[in-house]
């Protein structure tokens, strides 16, 4: 992993979390992103060097009343919660115990917190000590070769059963549905939890229901569900795995490459990420922070994926603007791969002219 | 979507401006529509921030919730909206005719029309249905009248809009997006601000240019989500000043600077739609709208109760079907209004044009399961287009759309179509009633006309896929008793 610290330089690199692990999937065929996750870039940053906004903060509002309602369901030893994992997980009445594992013995740093939370689990995957629900744990993940501490709102232990990941969350279940692309958001970021704790305790003591905490209709009333994230976990093994084989990529750049953002000029920062290939589209803009800066390099080169998937499937085979265009002008050179669609763009741009004038 | 609307797009990038996607206005304007512009906190289910509501662009209502935590605050802001909507909708859906029919009906002379700035408008209107429906106007929790009867019409128009060519409660994105082809992706189209840079932007400026500026961070959104930006460097500290002091003033300026560059947009757009001139369909699916209006009015009037929390499975299947057949209908009739719509599907086959090139007028055959000997005459179209139909596909044509036709045969030029009615009752084809040599015709396999599908079992006759026979709806206390946050 030295040529990826190379690239990164001095500049210290970016933390990730759940929530940037569970990105790395989104689109897995760009080089680019692979590459700046890999040497852990903090794209923010990046972005702000080259003058781009940011856009990519959550509103104050949203922040305080997540914290509110994570709060208000761990309240009292987490009575809420275990009212309803016992409806949930059938957990019987004498098995609640509540266990904080953020204090470690006084001992605030991550590695200290992290051998707590080992140990605690390991106890109570043995059936010794009494823990129902263990807050605040702290685990551990190996993203690329660095070590990435996560820690889940909760994880519920039932006796005789598994552990099960608590993902608490402040969008509203209103008469039983919720927002798609919240619960889908949410789902993603408790799958790289399964996947650290399954990578503490193996893999069939992690239940992949994970217990979704949502508040109720209009009420701050928590209610819980379980979704299935089996789909996401092998997601996100796929990117795990991409991520550790970086060394294909890494081969095709320019040899001296660096993304040293504190010791470069923006230009020089332009000129290196646009060293290394992107694969902008439009779903881009709601997961990469990078994405206005792709867009703009996807414009100006023409990509068709710029404007969006549809329109790239239509036209499979052409990859830019100008080709569409020029194959779709009756009497220009076509290439014999091109041949059909050609054809058949040049009458819909008949049909087009005919049906406007 | 379909081959023709991407190449368009590709060739409106290549132009830097939008291009027409129609030629006439799929979409009925009313005379006097409302416009209405929410805004939610970030992190709530329904908490309105505040609204820019009204029927006049110069004059917008500014309706804000100076404390948007705190819930009389909340229902005080829907008492207000409702102070605004209700008056527009009863002055206008109390004006009723009587349509003689077989069963004579009623439809109101005229329909309220709600305009919103994107899809996410839509939802928000039904989030404030659902919450404000169900509640009490007396009692513990009392809210003012008003409450609960705006949540009913909010969530009948918001249910309205889920039907295809619905224009009583429409999101702009949706009208403009229907009506234009810009040269960004559909992702980008659903700001308002983007979309319009693309199909009207300033003096000087290109379609790209113009969407640009969309995505300063001093261009607010379209809502109802707030940037997160503007959340914490001003509307934060507005809020800190009315808990401090009990002024409003400084939310309702933060709220102003957010909702009127939005609001303008919005007329501005409404201007543009209104160039094009109304096509048939349009009007018709419009007194659809008054019939549905004089429906619910009707309901309200005579004591019915609010909508259900959630349909049950016979008014699921119900809705669905009405939803499909609403929609096979739309896509037809857009067709047939508009010969650019027309263009998408014949570039995918499943219509064609050309010039009749032979028509064989003798033509009789005894039909199946008929007895005697009719007229079907074929007419031979000769067409460039990729026709995908196959042999003994029903089609129509837009210049003949009461007259039903079957095709017949088919080459790698040509398409042969048997005429199947509408040539009067003579031993012939009465004159004209078959296209002649020479005239161009355009047949499709849409149909505008509301297709007959099997019925749905009467009620005590529900199989017990559906639950069986369902229980009469009782409504409870607990339907209103919903604890607040």
């Amino acid at each position: 992993m030295n040529r990826l610290d190379a690239i990164r330089g001095a500049t210290p690199g970016q933390d990730h979390n759940a929530r940037s692990i569970a990105a790395l999937a989104a689109n897995p065929a760009c080089d680019r992103r692979a590459i700046l996750d890999a040497a852990a870039i903090d794209k923010p940053r990046l972005m702000r060097r080259l003058r781009f906004d940011d856009r990519w903060g959550q509103s104050p509002f949203a922040i305080q009343r997540n914290q509110q309602f994570t709060d208000l369901v761990k309240a009292n030893g987490a009575a809420h919660l275990l009212r309803l994992l016992r409806t949930l997980l059938d957990l019987p009445i004498e098995e609640a115990g509540y266990v904080n594992l953020e204090d470690a013995g006084g001992n605030e740093g991550q590695v200290a917190r992290h051998g707590h939370t080992r140990r605690i689990i390991r106890q109570t995957a043995e059936g010794r000590g009494r823990a129902t629900i263990l807050d605040r744990p702290l685990l551990r993940l190996d993203v690329a070769g660095a070590q990435v501490y996560l820690e889940p709102d909760v994880i519920a232990f039932q006796l005789g059963g598994r552990f099960h990941i608590v993902a608490i969350k402040s969008f509203a279940i209103v008469d039983d549905q919720a927002d798609t692309p919240k619960v889908s958001a949410a789902a993603r970021e408790a799958a790289v939890y399964v996947h650290a704790l399954r990578a503490l305790v193996g893999r069939d003591l992690v239940s992949h229901d994970v217990i979704l905490v949502c508040p109720r209709d209009f009420t701050n009333e928590p209610t819980a569900t379980t979704v299935d994230v089996r789909h996401q976990l092998v997601t996100l093994a796929r990117q795990l795995s991409r991520l550790t084989r970086i060394e294909a990529i890494l081969d095709r750049l320019p040899e001296n490459l660096s993304l040293d953002l504190d010791a470069l000029s923006p230009a020089q920062i332009e000129a290196a990420v646009a060293a290394i290939p992107a694969r902008y589209a439009p779903q881009c803009l709601s997961a990469c922070e990078l994405s206005h800066l792709c867009r703009r390099e996807a414009h100006d080169l023409g990509h068709l994926d710029a404007l969006g998937r549809v329109v790239r499937d239509d036209l499979g085979g052409i990859e830019s603007v100008q080709t569409a265009l020029r194959v779709a002008t009756p009497g220009e050179p076509v290439a014999d791969d091109q041949a059909e669609i050609a054809e058949r763009l040049r009458h819909v741009a008949r049909l087009y002219d005919e049906a406007v004038a | 979507m379909s081959l023709l609307h991407s190449y368009v797009k590709v060739k409106a990038r290549e132009q830097g401006r939008a291009l027409p996607r129609a030629t006439v206005r799929h979409v009925h304007l009313a005379e006097a529509p409302m416009v209405f512009v929410p805004l939610r906190l970030a992190g709530e289910a329904a908490a309105p921030l505040g609204a820019m509501v009204g029927t006049d662009p110069a004059r917008p209502t500014l309706l804000v919730v100076p404390q948007p935590r705190n819930r009389d605050l909340r229902f005080q802001f829907l008492a207000d909206l409702g102070a605004v909507l209700l008056p527009y909708i009863d002055r206008i859906s109390r004006q009723v005719e009587t349509v003689e029919a077989r069963t004579p009906f009623e439809r109101c002379l005229d329909a309220p029309q709600i305009v919103v700035p994107s899809p996410g408008g839509v939802e928000f209107a039904a989030k404030l249905g659902r919450s404000s429906r169900f509640r009490r106007t007396t009692g513990p929790y009392a809210v003012d009248p008003a409450v609960p009867m705006l949540g009913r019409w909010l969530t009948f128009l918001a249910e309205q809009s889920e039907f295809a060519g619905s224009s009583l409660m429409v999101a702009m994105t949706d009208l403009l997006t229907a009506h234009w082809v810009t040269g960004q992706s559909a992702a980008e189209d659903a700001d308002l601000a983007a979309l319009l840079g693309w199909i009207d932007p300033p003096e000087g400026l290109t379609g790209p240019e113009a969407a640009a500026l969309a995505d300063d961070p001093l261009t607010p959104p379209a809502g109802p989500d707030t940037h997160p930006e503007f959340d914490r460097q001003e509307l934060q500290k507005a809020i800190e000043h009315y808990d401090a002091t009990g002024s409003a003033a400084q939310v309702e300026e933060a709220l102003h600077g957010q909702l009127r560059p939005t609001w303008d947009r919005v007329w501005q757009a409404i201007g543009l739609l209104s160039a094009l001139k109304e096509s048939p369909g349009a009007t018709a699916r419009w007194e659809r709208d008054r019939v549905h209006v004089a429906l619910h009015r009707a309901w309200i009037d005579g004591g019915g109760l609010p909508q259900g929390k959630r349909d049950s499975a016979v008014a699921a299947a119900k809705r669905l079907a009405r939803l499909e057949a609403a929609q096979q209908s739309f896509e037809a009739a857009r067709a047939f209004d508009d010969p650019l719509v027309m263009a998408e599907y014949r570039a995918d086959g499943v219509a064609f044009a050309g010039e009749v090139v032979a028509v064989d007028l003798t033509r009789r055959i005894v039909p199946p399961g008929g007895k005697r000997e009719v007229p079907r005459p074929l007419v031979t179209i000769e067409t460039s287009d990729p026709v995908r139909l196959a042999k003994g596909k029903k089609v129509r044509s837009p210049s003949r759309p009461r007259q039903s036709a079957t095709i017949a045969d088919l080459t790698e030029t040509t398409v042969t179509v048997q005429i199947d009615d509408g040539m009067g009752r003579g031993g012939q084809p009465a004159e004209g009633s078959v296209p002649a040599v020479g005239t161009v015709i355009c047949y499709t396999e849409l149909d505008p006309g509301e297709s007959r599908r099997a019925p749905l079992p009467p009620r005590e006759e529900t199989p017990w896929t559906h639950g069986g026979p369902p229980p009469e709806y009782v409504p409870t206390d607990d339907d209103a008793a919903e604890p607040w946050s």
